[in-house]
């Protein structure tokens, strides 16, 4: 009895420093000054397994807003950036960073970078009429509601799109999936993927998961060894696909490698043997190698702003996401001192009215556009991993 | 074969454990305090030996060395800023001092080195052992951590065992007030038993980032709790407890993966442990009375 009350008092006293940590989040940066300019708030992962994608979109994001602001601002009024860390978490964490950011005075969300922190909020965003437009989050679930818009392409689309460029290209007749079962992103598109599989005649050999700050792959790569596949599918984030692809090499497994967009990332870990990843396959709206002037020009302007950092697709995302809500800004005639709800009504009509299109540099060439349910009209394109740098198929 | 490839793999897993696990029981047999802050010290003591084998280029050992004596350091200066001064309070403020010291330690190390993980670069030169034509691969790494857990343990046993300073540790986990009146010094006793519980952490983490080699802050986190059930497991203040606490806790995870449930791996590792403690509450080799160093 006497232990038990000492488990609950650490327990109780855990969840204070837990909250009082996320308590204290919320007033960094609240500034008095609201009405000088129009409040974008950004919410993704700082800190934590999937940094490398929050991080790149708040730099991404800063870029684009220090652009606008140079060329005088959006009708004349400035553009200013509020950032959160939600550690891509799936509950109190993303919640609290959404409230954070309203604390800051946020009127238009670009907003959050993972799904699963998505999910957590946009009933949130919905109930206070705020405008998101999220540059990565890819579930479907996310455009649920009407004030919800994305600028990536969606899970199912990866998910399909997957498994049909596998049978399409006879890849392989034997695929194995290992996926994230607590991660929203990684099981909606393993779902939608085994349900095309089965469409497609993909046999799915195995299917095996794991779930988050799983380090040890051994029993998952074993599996799908013993099962004979010549393809593993890998719909997860980059940070588990290094360790899978080192582990797999442990034993001498070298069947193909196809993942989605969270592979992206995985060249950019420090200390990474690329050679481990020569040949990996996955899908993805962005090459920093292509020619067009406007990714070129996007491309330098990082590299110049982040210590010579080459931009990743979710950079990308985040640089659009920033110019399309300029450009309804400006043609919606927004102005500093409208609520988030006046302003959200305007938007979420105008970006799926018919003649708004975006000309951006994740499109793969062609005009962006929206439809009411809120997914974006792009098509996933397939990349491979050779030499240490993307290749197209 | 899947299934001994497994179990070895299960093995290598515990070995880890079991090395963590090592500086959890020593802690409680002797200060009769958890301290929690033990999982942050392995993720401290991978980030020194990163930085000292791939940054500064010095050959791995070394490098391991380097970070032993740095989380010695670290160990000790844990121990006599925060813990020291709480000896006569009671256990619960030391505990909940030492989840503090782990968050301060996981935050340092976020402000250090910053939130993108990094891929450690292993320490291990071993060469893979292939059996059975390659159908069982051993990786250099699973055998180092075997190989290197099972010498920690025995000579920690002897250490204990036979040196002056070993007999001093069992006798402060027996009684500490009797030991002082013996003569014995007991703030330099618990002292040496933080150094070595802190230089085990930082093999442990070259070990468990050798296998697994994701350095990011809350690399500790996990296996800190692993180990710490491994210990509990085993019988808290035993070293042999500890060993096979943390082999059984890393064969059971990886089986459990592979034939039962990815999703419920560690549901079945902790209701593992839960029926063990039902059946015997000091766990596989505690005793009832008092806890062995």
């Amino acid at each position: 009895m006497k232990n038990l009350k000492k488990v609950l008092a650490v327990l109780v006293a855990l969840t204070l420093v837990v909250t009082c940590f996320a308590a204290c989040g919320g007033n960094e940066g609240k500034k008095d000054d609201t009405s000088a300019t129009i409040k974008i708030g950004v919410s993704g992962p700082l800190t934590g397994g999937a940094a490398q994608y929050g991080n790149a979109v708040v730099n991404a994001a800063k870029l684009a807003v220090d652009e606008i602001n140079a060329a005088g601002g959006v009708n004349g009024v400035k553009l200013e950036l509020v950032t959160a860390d939600d550690e891509a978490d799936s509950g109190d964490k993303a919640v609290s960073a959404y409230n954070s950011l309203k604390d800051q005075g946020m009127q238009i969300f670009l907003g959050t970078v993972t799904s699963g922190s998505c999910l957590a909020v946009i009933d949130k965003t919905a109930a206070d009429q705020m405008f998101q437009l999220t540059p990565s989050a890819s579930a479907d679930a996310v455009i649920a509601n009407d004030n919800t818009f994305q600028i990536c392409f969606t899970d199912s689309n990866q998910g399909v799109g997957s498994a049909q460029y596998i049978a399409n290209n006879k890849l392989a007749e034997k695929v194995a999936v290992i996926y994230d079962s607590s991660d929203a992103y990684s099981t909606g598109i393993y779902n939608q993927f085994k349900a095309e599989a089965a469409k497609q005649g993909v046999t799915l050999v195995a299917e095996q998961s794991f779930q988050k700050d799983n380090k040890d792959f051994s029993a998952q790569i074993n599996a799908c060894k013993a099962a004979g596949a010549e393809l593993v599918f890998l719909p997860i984030y980059y940070t588990e696909a290094s360790l899978i692809l080192q582990q797999a090499a442990a034993i001498d497994y070298a069947p193909k490698f196809f993942g989605c967009d969270g592979l992206d990332g995985l060249l950019a870990i420090e200390g990474f043997d690329t050679k481990l990843a020569e040949g990996v396959m996955l899908l993805t709206p962005f090459a920093a190698d292509a020619e067009d002037e406007a990714t070129q020009n996007f491309v330098k302007a990082y590299k110049a702003a982040y210590n010579n950092e080459t931009p990743n697709q979710f950079a990308a995302d985040a640089y659009d996401g920033i110019y399309i809500i300029a450009k309804l800004i400006e043609q919606e005639g927004i102005t500093a001192d409208m609520s988030a709800a006046d302003i959200c009504a305007k938007l979420k009509v105008a970006i799926c009215a018919d003649g708004f299109s975006y000309m951006g540099i994740t499109g793969a060439g062609s005009a962006l556009t929206w439809d009411k349910s809120g997914a974006v009209s792009k098509a996933p394109m397939a990349v491979v991993i050779k030499d240490g740098a993307y290749a197209a198929l | 074969m899947g299934l001994l490839s497994n179990l070895i793999n299960g093995i290598s897993l515990g070995s880890i454990y079991a090395v963590i696990a090592l500086g959890y029981t020593m802690v409680y047999g002797i200060a009769k305090m958890l301290n929690f802050a033990h999982g942050d010290v392995i993720m401290i003591g991978a980030y020194v030996v990163y930085l000292t084998s791939v940054r500064a280029g010095l050959h791995p050992l070394i490098a391991v060395v380097v970070s032993m004596l740095a989380c010695t350091i670290l160990g000790i200066t844990i121990e006599k800023i925060a813990y020291k001064p709480l000896r006569q309070s009671t256990s619960l403020a030391v505990l909940i001092t030492a989840i503090g010291v782990s968050y301060f330690l996981q935050n340092m190390a976020l402000a250090i080195f910053g939130a993108n993980p990094i891929n450690f670069t292993s320490v291990v030169s071993v060469p893979a052992i292939k059996l059975f034509d390659g159908q069982i691969v051993i990786s250099g790494e699973a055998s180092t951590a075997i190989v290197v857990s099972l010498i920690i343990v025995i000579a920690l046993s002897i250490f204990i065992k036979k040196t002056k300073s070993g007999k001093a540790m069992l006798a402060v986990s027996e009684d500490k007030g009797a030991a002082q009146l013996m003569g014995i010094n007991v703030n330099q006793t618990i002292s040496l038993t933080f150094a070595i519980g802190s230089a085990l952490a930082a093999v442990a983490g070259a070990l468990y980032c050798s296998a697994y080699p994701i350095l990011s802050n809350t690399t500790g986190a996990m296996p800190g709790i692993k180990a710490f059930t491994a210990a509990v497991f085993g019988g808290i203040g035993s070293i042999p407890g500890a060993m096979i606490g943390g082999i059984l806790i890393g064969v059971i995870e990886i089986l459990g993966k592979a034939y039962i449930s990815t999703q419920l791996a560690d549901a079945i590792v902790f209701g593992v442990l839960i029926v063990i403690l039902m059946v015997k509450p000091t766990g596989i080799l505690g005793k009832k009375t008092s806890e062995k160093v």
